[in-house]
């Protein structure tokens, strides 16, 4: 029995006089889909900052297959396992798509900087395995036609697919997508949660998911957590959280009640 | 396999060395002293690009690294003058010298970017800039260092073929960082600090040490440039020299190889060639910046290099051919 990837204990972040998140509690265990949901500015995009080192939480801890990470900074919180996107794309713009793939290879690169510029043996080989790994997670994720593009040229369906597999590419354990399906349209919604729910079962690991719509995410997830003003109000399973007083009434008079519902059918089991 | 691997880590340095010993020779000594500016200048500029181009950081105080690897050198082979009797000795003393030079300015690089680091791009340009005037003000009030006056006498022990070969190996470093993992985590600082952050790049590391190689390698230019004048005195580290630096990459197009070295080259020649208007060097520098701002803001090749501007084909047998 392995430890759960990810451990959140009243993990709580304080903004000033704003608590952003208070006593958030969450774990994960290896392979599970789990979604994060709440109306704007409920806090999620906060969790992930906490949890991947972004701010350090104000108290609580977050704990990765057994360890405490609190106060480590993000470069080491993702060599630990955990990999994320971003609400806001943010690519490396002006390099090629497979830079920015391989760059998140970087922690897999032995050689060092003299051996760098004497383009050691060691080094070359090191090269030569980053660019095949990267080039692999590009196919993954259907941008090997991309390969040489610049990241700021791609269309936004498959800067947001780069994201993902930049995130792959650093071989997490956990991987975190924040609002990998804004800004698309009900069809691409669609294909995009199958592929997040491909994605676990191909590479085994365990996604947290965070969604504004929880129609989007009720289709894949096996769980939910619903977030409100920084207050966990409700998760369990999709089916019981969408029936849940408090869930309906956090979303009350929020705006995508009034656009038309799209609903997510992503069937079959695991 | 294996003495071709070596060949392969040095043959750019070999190949300029063999160049330009063949054509030192031959030379009129206004273009030597040209050409020895030159190499200077694209050592400086290359090095500096590699932290404000590469990295994405705004240092202005590369002139304050120049100094400290310049007046170590200086200091080293003064005090060590009537030990070594022969040429080949005194050679290997300046060798030693200059690398000292290297690993003090480095130092300072070290002590000057950890902190600074750390903060927000602007807190560096102004620690930069300050530590520029520290070290300027800290020579001309100190007797060890000859005040405003300098070390004078030292021997014309810097030749164009070390100036051409410090240029290559600065070149080399910056080129082959580039296409590296290393030189792609620098890259992804500039580009996004935050991503680069959680794709696993430890950015305070990787600015640290951009920061220090590029102190090295002014150091390294200090100390040449001393030698080649006869003279370390404060008046070559100014801040002024500090912005000609950063003018020359500005212009040439922060992290561009190619650029920096283009521009530091022929902007040294012009202006040395214009020698009578060496007055008028800071107006110079200050038009072409105002007038690039305006219609070239990326400057000349932006972040790519000559290379990419090549056709199609012969980039691909380039890429090809060169691994
Ligand atoms: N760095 C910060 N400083 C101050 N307040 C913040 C910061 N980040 C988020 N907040 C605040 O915390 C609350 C939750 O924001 P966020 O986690 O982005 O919400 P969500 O992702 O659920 O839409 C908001 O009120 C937001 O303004
Ligand atoms: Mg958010």
């Amino acid at each position: 029995m392995s430890a759960p990837v990810l451990e959140a204990r009243k993990v709580t972040m304080q903004f000033g006089g704003l608590k952003a998140l208070s006593e958030f509690e969450l774990v994960i265990e290896p392979r599970e889909l789990v979604g994060l949901i709440g109306p704007n500015g409920a806090g999620k995009t906060t969790a992930f900052n906490a949890i991947t080192g972004v701010y350090p939480p104000s108290s609580g801890d977050v704990i990765l297959s057994g360890e405490r990470v609190n106060g480590q900074r993000p470069h080491q919180i993702c060599g630990k396992g955990i990999a994320r996107t971003f609400q806001n794309i943010r690519l490396f713009k002006q390099l090629s798509a497979i830079d920015n793939v391989r760059i998140a290879c970087h922690q897999r690169a032995q050689a060092g900087f003299a051996a760098a510029v004497l383009r050691s043996g060691g080094f070359l080989a090191d090269e030569e395995r980053i660019t095949r790994r990267a080039e692999e997670f590009l196919q993954v994720m259907g941008l090997a036609h991309r390969r040489d593009e610049q990241a700021r040229n791609l269309p936004y369906g498959e800067q947001r697919r780069l994201e993902i597999a930049r995130a792959l590419a650093t071989g997490p354990k956990l991987l975190c997508l924040d609002e990998p399906a804004a800004g698309m349209n009900a069809s691409e919604k669609v294909s995009l949660m199958e592929l997040v729910r491909k994605i676990r079962d191909d590479f085994g690991l365990a996604i947290l998911i965070i969604e504004h719509d929880m129609r989007v995410v009720m289709g894949i997830s096996e769980r939910l957590v619903v977030l409100d003003h920084g207050v966990t109000i409700a998760k369990g399973s999709p089916e019981v959280v969408r029936k849940d007083p408090k869930v309906i009434e956090a979303y009350l008079g929020d705006s995508y009640l009034e656009e038309k519902h799209i609903a997510v059918p992503v069937g079959g089991g695991k | 396999m294996k003495p071709l691997i070596a060949l392969r880590s040095v043959a750019p340095l070999l190949l300029t060395g063999i160049l330009v010993a063949l054509v030192q020779g031959s030379l009129p000594d206004y273009w030597y002293f040209v050409l020895v500016v030159a190499g200077i200048n694209i050592i400086l500029a290359v090095s500096l690009n590699i932290v404000n181009g590469f990295t994405g950081q705004f240092s202005i105080g590369h002139a304050g690294f120049m100094a400290v690897g310049a007046y170590t050198a200086a200091k080293i082979v003064m005090s060590t003058r009537g030990l070594v009797s022969t040429g080949a000795g005194e050679q290997l003393v300046f060798l030693g010298a200059l690398a000292a030079g290297m690993v003090t300015a480095a130092i300072a690089g070290f002590l000057v970017g950890m902190p600074s680091l750390r903060l927000r791009g602007d807190y560096l340009a102004i620690v930069t800039l300050g530590f520029n005037e520290i070290i300027r003000v800290i020579i001309e009030n100190s007797e060890f260092l000859g005040q405003a006056t300098g070390i004078s006498g030292l021997p014309k022990l810097t030749t164009l073929a070390y100036v051409g070969m410090a240029a290559a190996i600065t070149v080399m470093v910056a080129v082959r960082l580039l296409q590296s993992t290393h030189g792609r985590a620098l890259l992804a600082i500039r580009e996004d600090e935050v991503a680069a952050e959680a794709m696993g790049v430890d950015t305070t590391g990787y600015k640290v040490r951009a920061f220090v190689i590029a102190a090295a390698l002014a150091g390294l230019a200090g100390g040449l440039l001393v030698f080649y004048l006869q003279l370390c005195t404060p008046k070559s580290f100014t801040f002024i020299k500090s912005i000609e630096v950063v003018a020359m990459i500005v212009l040439g197009g922060l992290g561009s190889v190619s650029g920096a070295f283009l521009t530091a080259a022929v902007l040294t020649i012009l202006l040395e060639t214009l020698r009578g208007f060496s007055e008028y060097r800071m107006v110079v520098y200050s038009l072409l910046l105002i007038f690039f701002m305006l219609g070239r803001p990326a400057g000349l090749f932006g972040t790519r290099e000559i290379w990419d501007l090549l056709p199609r084909w012969r980039r691909k047998a380039a890429a090809g051919g060169a691994p």
